[in-house]
């Protein structure tokens, strides 16, 4: 178990430059997730940190050593893909036991491993198998068998749920997660999956296009996102956003989009009047309310979707179109006019240029 | 309106019981032609094991189909065979070429496999383009010079030579046939095996070698098959060699030499295709394999 | 004769498990090495490690002389005046004409015949119950040596005189038929057809399971549909089957062009090139063995090769496109 330290880390595809300089600091046991939309980087940058492919710039470092010159199979190291990669001429045992067997372990030990961490997953059962007989949640938990048998410095997982199906992609993650709290490996976990990364890190790097967009603990991701990208990357349904400037308004300074619609700034946020700047909003930090309610905006219905505990409800904010999660049940329909409330405390501004939030 | 909708079913009907027994007819005539011709396919086989137990007499004054009608058997010709023909000891001689020959194309055609699939290098993809082209090379544009060559440095006569130019000439076919296999091997599955500690050897052997244990089967029967079978490159090597001719270059000139009889000649040629036969039936799936596999697709 | 039998489980040893063993501990070694070098150095030293006694071998037996026979088809018959192209005109003159003319009849004959019988074969055995078996019984042959395969048809074109008992196969069904006898081996053109059948019949079991294979690649659904719509079953061969096999009947057609190239066996072994069916690569043999004249033998090496050389560009054309997709 070590700490991993990631410093302007680059990689080029010849002239390609597909990571740009990236820092990460993780910490000894701490489950990290990159996640980030398909194609950012993510499993290239795994992949440096387990020694698949050649680091192009910049300094990987794994406990004190500093590991861009190590080889793969000299980082201590494990990983899950996403296809298992379990072979398919040794049974399940055979798997676990393969990596133990070629650090010349002795026998007593090895099967003393292998039969626990097949208790830890329930693989007893399925010892003598052959993966080609295992469904795909038992795969997945063979790979995972693999990984800790060997008791590595990290965990690599390269989307390791997303070839399962959505009700046992739910049942891993939880499980996955009370492993590495029961194991405290430091793991090193690559998503798309924004939910799977929220419910399952310490830790979560947001990734777009090789860069780091932001790095923190899930709820600070959330709660104070550092800019419009990882505002609408984390959290489901996706924020929404207005562009307009700030303007003084009967009570100080406040919003107005750009067809008239004016809202309270978000708190903390005083940027001088005049500034144009795009308002957002979590679509569950709106409330239903009555006209005439102070700060109430009418807004035009254009679906309403009740998935039973709550009503997903796509609006017209004058030509601005956001939705709302409301606990409420809607009885209004598509062209009815109902009254919603953003709260301002849980708002953001951004700077329409940059994307950055602004305090 | 309601007699033109009655009437087609009625003439459908009837056409449609027209078309049923014409049918059965065609799947008839179809069974009877394919049946005709596999019969047909295996006359030479069933002559030649036929004339093969037939005595010296019956076969030089009749057809082999007479021992159907009048069998009278005999395994003298077998006698003769091994007794006169060398026929055992070209077996062995046949056997001392094809086997090693067939080990020896398994395993360089797969290290080498190994080596252009999952190495990077300069001039992989030439060399790559190069092993296909040499797919359809002649043996003869090789003779003229190895033949030098061989007398040169001794080889000529010897097992060994043998063994080399097989090997040596069936290498782009094997390199070819399990490259196509190993690429299709995830990578995820090297890198899994590199990520335990595996090295390059030991991924070789530990997971490359179990994974194509079945196509190596099938280059394996058709490097046997082709070593067993071939002809001119014994013919023109093996000269002067102490060892039995090997089965073809001795079976090619008893057909020469007629002082011997049909007799014992078929007998000689049956033992020569049983070992061939005995392959090629209980390895059919990996054969079948092989020639799938080993065909340039377009 | 007991003396060199008892070689042979020497010979096999050392071939099959001495050389063998060398090789494996050889690549250990080159492997151990390749672990004292730095790891870029080791990366790029690695592959020819590894190819290296392929890369040798193939170098020995086919690129060294290939270009040496290019030279010496320029040579004279010792294989050391330069001659320049004489005997490149000797290959296209005189008793060579004919030579040439029975290996165009080989170059079309066998492809035509081959590919006509293993498209019937593969759509009929197709549409039987018993098709492994029928399959079987096709593949059997191609087991067979050229060789052996001739000393087996001698039975069946074996001719006598007529008025005589007739002991070859098919000129006994045609005296049944009241027919005279042919003499298969020596009627000029009959015979270079009669060993071309050999040919055939050692081969259709390759060229079957080839087509056999890509037929059954088209998706059932789409017969299905035609049949629905109502399309005979020459219809679907015509308009469906055979435009979605083409890439294999060129597969087949190519591998027959090249074996009815390098025919040599059954010529060698059923006339040795007399009663005017004697083909280039039988002709070499002689030119090789009897003759002793390296040029011309030379020449018409060169000639099979660039015969051959249009099939290794073809093939070299589809392994580009198939791995770029
Ligand atoms: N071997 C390669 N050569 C060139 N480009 C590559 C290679 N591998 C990945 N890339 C590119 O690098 C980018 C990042 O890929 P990847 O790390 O797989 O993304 P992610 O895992 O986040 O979906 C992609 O744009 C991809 O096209
Ligand atoms: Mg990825």
């Amino acid at each position: 178990m070590s700490n991993v330290v990631i410093s302007d880390v680059r990689k080029n595809y010849g002239p390609t430059k597909v990571i740009h300089g990236v820092d990460i600091d993780i910490d000894d046991g701490e489950f990290v997730v990159l996640v980030g939309p398909s194609g950012c980087g993510k499993s290239t940058l795994l992949r440096m940190i387990a020694g698949l492919e050649d680091i192009t710039g910049g300094e990987v470092r794994i406990g004190s050593r500093i590991v861009n010159d190590v080889v793969a199979k000299d980082r201590d190291i494990a990983m899950v893909f996403q296809n298992y990669a379990l072979y398919p001429h040794m049974t399940v045992a055979e798997n676990m036991d393969f990596s133990l067997k070629l650090k010349g372990m002795g026998k007593g030990e090895r099967e003393e491993r292998v039969a626990k961490a097949a208790d830890i997953l329930g693989l007893g059962p399925l010892l003598a198998r052959y993966p080609r007989q295992l469904s795909g949640g038992q795969r997945q938990r063979v790979a995972m068998g693999r990984a800790i048998v060997r008791d590595p410095q990290v965990f690599l997982f390269d989307e390791p749920l997303s070839n399962l199906d959505a009700k046992l992609r739910v049942e891993m993650r939880s499980e996955i997660k009370a492993l590495q709290h029961r194991l405290k490996t430091t793991t090193i976990y690559v998503t798309h999956d924004q939910i799977e990364a929220m419910t399952m890190a310490d830790k979560i790097v947001v990734m777009r296009d090789g860069v780091v967009e932001q790095c923190d603990t899930p709820l600070n991701l959330y709660d104070r996102p550092a800019n419009m990208f990882v505002a609408a990357f984390i959290g489901s349904p996706s924020m929404n956003f207005i562009e307009g400037h700030v303007q003084s308004g009967a009570n100080g300074p406040a919003f107005i989009s750009k067809d008239g619609v004016e809202m309270a700034l978000p708190a903390g946020a005083n940027p001088p009047v005049g500034t144009a700047v795009t308002y957002g909003f979590r679509p569950e930090h709106m409330a239903l309310t009555a006209a005439g309610v102070a700060g109430a905006l009418p807004a035009s219905i254009t679906l309403v979707e009740p998935t039973g505990s709550e009503t997903m409800v796509f609006l017209k904010l004058g030509t601005a179109a956001v939705a709302g999660v409301f606990r409420e049940r809607i009885t209004a329909g598509e062209g009815d006019v109902i009254h919603v409330l953003p709260d301002p405390t849980r708002a953001h501004l951004f700077d329409p240029d940059t994307g950055k939030r602004l305090t | 309106m309601s007699d033109a909708a009655l009437n087609p079913p009625a003439a459908q009907l009837r056409s449609k019981s027209t078309g049923r027994s014409k049918q059965k007819l065609l799947r008839l005539l179809l069974n009877i032609i394919v049946i005709a011709f596999l019969l047909g396919w295996l006359v030479p086989i069933v002559a030649l094991f036929l004339s093969s137990v037939r005595p010296q007499a019956d076969t030089a004054t009749s057809g082999w189909w007479m021992a159907i009608l009048r069998p009278d058997l005999s395994l003298a010709n077998y006698g003769l065979a091994l007794d006169q023909l060398r026929i055992a000891g070209s077996l062995g001689t046949s056997l001392a070429i094809a086997i090693p020959t067939t080990v020896l194309t398994v395993i360089l055609s797969v290290i080498g496999a190994y080596a252009l699939v999952r190495m990077k290098f300069a001039g992989r993809t030439a060399l790559s383009l190069l092993l296909v082209a040499l797919l359809v090379t002649p043996p003869q544009i090789t003779l003229v010079p190895l033949l030098k060559l061989y007398n040169m440095v001794g080889l000529s006569g010897s097992i060994p030579g043998i063994w080399l130019y097989q090997v040596g000439f069936t290498l782009p076919f094997g390199v070819f046939l399990l490259r196509g296999f190993i690429a299709s091997i995830p990578v995820e599955l090297y890198e899994s095996a590199n990520l335990d500690g595996a090295s390059e050897l030991k991924t070789f052997t530990a997971i490359v070698l179990p994974l194509a244990r079945p196509i190596m089967a099938s280059l394996g029967i058709m490097a046997f098959l082709w070593s067993w079978n071939d002809l001119l490159i014994p013919l023109l090597f093996m000269g002067g060699s102490a060892m039995a001719a090997p089965i073809t270059v001795n079976l090619a000139g008893l057909v020469a030499q007629t002082t011997q009889g049909q007799g014992p000649l078929m007998a000689a040629t049956f033992l020569s295709v049983l070992i061939p036969l005995f392959l090629i039936i209980s390895m059919q799936r990996y054969f079948v394999r092989g020639i799938l596999g080993g065909a340039v697709k377009g | 004769m007991t003396d060199t039998l008892a070689f042979v489980p020497v010979l096999i040893a050392i071939g099959a498990i001495g050389i063998p063993v060398l090789t494996y501990v050889g690549l250990g070694l080159g492997e151990g090495i390749l672990s004292l070098l730095p790891q870029g150095l080791s990366g790029s030293l690695r592959p020819w490690v590894w190819l290296s006694l392929p890369i040798l071998l193939v170098l020995l037996i086919l690129i060294y002389p290939i270009i040496v026979t290019l030279f010496t088809s320029l040579r004279d018959a010792r294989g050391e005046g330069f001659v320049g192209g004489s005997n490149y005109l000797w290959a296209f003159s005189g008793t060579m004409m004919s030579i040439l003319k029975n290996n165009i009849i080989w170059l079309i004959g066998f492809p035509a015949v081959t590919l006509v019988l293993s498209l019937a074969t593969a759509v009929l055995f197709d549409k039987v119950k018993y098709e492994p078996v029928a399959m079987t019984v096709v593949i059997l042959p191609t087991a067979i040596s050229f060789t052996a395969g001739s000393v087996i048809w001698t039975q069946m074109y074996s001719f006598q005189p007529q008025g005589m008992t007739q002991i070859g196969t098919l000129n006994a069904i045609r005296s049944l038929f009241g027919l005279a006898p042919v003499p298969w081996l020596i009627a000029p053109v009959v015979n270079t057809l009669s060993l071309i059948f050999i040919a055939v019949w050692l081969q259709l079991g390759i060229a079957t399971l080839i087509l056999s294979s890509a037929i059954k690649n088209i998706g059932s659904e789409m017969l299905e549909a035609a049949r629905l719509d109502g399309a005979g079953e020459w219809r679907i061969f015509r308009s469906m089957v055979l435009p979605n096999i083409v890439p294999s009947v060129m597969v087949v057609l190519t591998t027959m062009i090249i074996a009815s190239l390098k025919v040599f066996d059954i010529v060698y072994v059923m006339t040795n090139g007399n009663f005017g069916t004697n083909v280039i690569a039988n002709r070499l043999y002689y030119e090789l063995f009897s003759a002793n004249n390296l040029g011309h033998a030379s020449a018409i090496a060169v000639i099979l090769l660039v015969c051959a050389l249009p099939v290794a560009l073809i093939n070299i054309f589809h392994f580009r496109a198939e791995n770029k997709a």
